[in-house]
């Protein structure tokens, strides 16, 4: 199996389609110091690509690629560090094929 | 808007619209709440559909379904970095006038589903995220918050067919969130290609299908499955894993799915598609001991928020369905008695689960995932590599004695995972399988 080069998530986002709400984000990430190790794995985790590390070492969310698929939510609701909710009707994802 | 139903499904994916179809065509009003612009806008499978569990419901619906393909052939692969040990059947007798399984792709299905409840008289409610089920003093569950303005709706029972990542439930506190050993985060893509590439590929004709499901070196020693799943004009291709294995890994979803997608095994299939969609989902893979209380006073669960899924036959929509319909039928016969929907009535519910395949299956393969979840690195890396070194030494011809390879081989496994290894493995699979 060949190892491939870096996959750019980011690239295969642009064939998806998205009702996006504009200010709103459905997920937030509450800031309590250093990321625990379940927030820093989401860098990784995410389908989306959603979660990135600052340089001050903060774990970020931009959930405007999200599928709404709950992986951060049961990785990081539990200690509260991250906020979880769906967006309102209509918004968010839409899938052509499913 | 408050308005009183007789039943409100959450959800409009498999388990909610076999429930509201079973509910609103036996004559009750019912409300079915859906978050996306159109049922199916937010589901994801990968997806094969039973048809047995459909016919239950809606006899007639090979009539007018958006099917894909029908299944003619299985192709089950043990995959190491460059090879793959395949079993494959292939049968005629899947070329029947009303097929098994047939691939579905989901947005389009359940568009037709969500018709069909219409048709049947519910009252579907698009763009309408729920946000809370409302109790009343006593703690029956009496309605939904949803957010719409004055978002409040009344129902003698609510049909909670959120999905595996539901919010409504848990935060209630009617059963707990999935925890991450519980779940597998799968990735798909839709790769279209022209039929008859894909009937010349998978060597079929007409609307004859294939579905390749492989575990092994591509999910690296995670507890995971890639799988291809033939559509009339595209593949779905995917994998899935453990989300407790990915966050350890440190693997990305996407990586796995383009290594999967590079494997010399793969890549001859995919080559020249044009890919039109990418999406994650989770699939609930506690088993049996990870399904939560299915039914309280005003409500039932139903489907992947109950976890009810078949992680070893890869069964899922087909609990759904039947979930959802069984819940149906119990909740039609509380109300034409004239009786209250308690959860001692209710309990009808979780009843004739036990008694039908649903629970009879998931009770069967209990001990199942902690088997493979604990011994995942020898299950999706060791066997799969000893078996592939086995199959080249027994095909290549290279002059070696066939003792001599018989040996090496042999040695092999017992230096991989030892005499007591073997028959531990052998012994702890044959009764988790019983």
């Amino acid at each position: 199996m060949s190892k491939p080069e870096e996959v750019r998530v980011e690239e295969k986002l642009y064939q998806n389609r998205y009702v996006v709400d504009g200010g709103r984000s459905h997920i937030r990430v509450v800031s309590r110091g250093k990321p625990s190790a379940n927030l820093m794995a989401m860098t990784t985790l995410c389908p989306a690509g959603c979660y990135t590390l600052t340089e001050a070492g903060q774990v970020e969310v931009a959930p405007d690629g999200c599928f709404e698929c709950g992986t951060c939510r049961v990785m990081c609701e539990p200690s509260g560090e991250v906020e979880w909710n769906y967006p309102r009707g209509g918004y968010g994802v839409l899938f052509k094929f499913g | 808007m408050v308005e009183k139903f007789d039943c409100i499904v959450v959800g409009a994916g498999m388990s909610g619209n076999a429930a509201a179809y079973t509910l609103a065509k036996r004559g009750l009003s019912v409300l079915q709440l859906e978050r996306g612009e159109y049922a199916g806008s937010k589901n994801v499978q990968g997806a094969i559909m039973y048809a047995d569990m459909l016919e239950a419901i809606i006899p007639d619906f090979r009539e007018d379904a958006p099917l894909e393909r029908h299944l003619i052939e299985q192709r089950f692969w043990m995959m190491s970095e460059a090879a793959h040990t395949g079993m494959h059947y292939r049968s005629d007798a899947f070329n029947e006038a009303r097929p098994n399984r047939y691939t579905i792709l989901r947005s389009q299905f359940d568009k037709w589903f969500s018709r069909k409840v219409r048709e049947a008289g519910a009252l579907v409610l698009t763009e309408t995220t729920a946000l809370e089920l409302i109790f009343d003093a006593y703690g029956a569950c009496v309605g939904v918050r949803t957010d719409r303005e004055d978002g409040i709706v009344h129902g003698d029972v609510v049909v909670l067919a959120e999905g595996v990542n539901g919010l409504l439930g848990s935060r209630a506190g009617l059963r707990q969130p999935p925890k991450a050993d519980h779940v597998a985060l799968a990735v798909k893509e839709m790769h279209f290609l022209p039929a008859e590439t894909i009937e010349a590929r998978f060597n079929v004709k007409g609307d004859e299908g294939v579905v390749i499901e492989a575990v092994g070196a591509i999910s690296r020693g995670m507890t995971g499955m890639g799988f291809i799943y033939s559509n009339k004009e595209c593949l779905s291709v995917g994998i899935g894993c453990l989300v407790s294995d990915f966050a350890r890994s440190g693997q990305t979803p996407y990586g796995l799915l383009e290594a999967f997608k590079a494997h010399p095994s793969v890549k001859p299939l995919l080559e020249g598609s044009e890919v039109k969609e990418y999406a994650a989902h989770l699939i609930p893979e506690g088993g049996y001991k990870a399904v939560p209380q299915l039914c309280g006073d005003g409500w039932v669960v139903v489907g992947d928020a109950a976890q009810l899924n078949n992680a070893i036959h890869r069964e899922g929509s087909n609990l759904a369905m039947t979930s959802g319909r069984i819940a149906a039928e119990a909740i039609f016969q509380i109300k034409s008695r004239r009786e209250k929907m308690t959860r001692d009535n209710l309990a009808r519910y979780p009843k004739a689960l036990e008694d039908s395949f649903v629970m009879k299956d998931l009770r069967k393969y209990r001990d199942m995932p902690a088997l493979l979840h604990t011994n995942s690195r020898n299950f999706f890396l060791t066997y799969p590599e000893l078996v592939a070194k086995a199959m080249e030494s027994f095909l290549r011809v290279d002059g070696t004695p066939k003792r001599e390879k018989e040996t090496t081989t042999i040695a092999a496994f017992r230096k991989a995972r030892g005499w007591s290894g073997l028959f531990g493995d052998a012994f702890k699979l044959a009764r988790a399988w019983r």
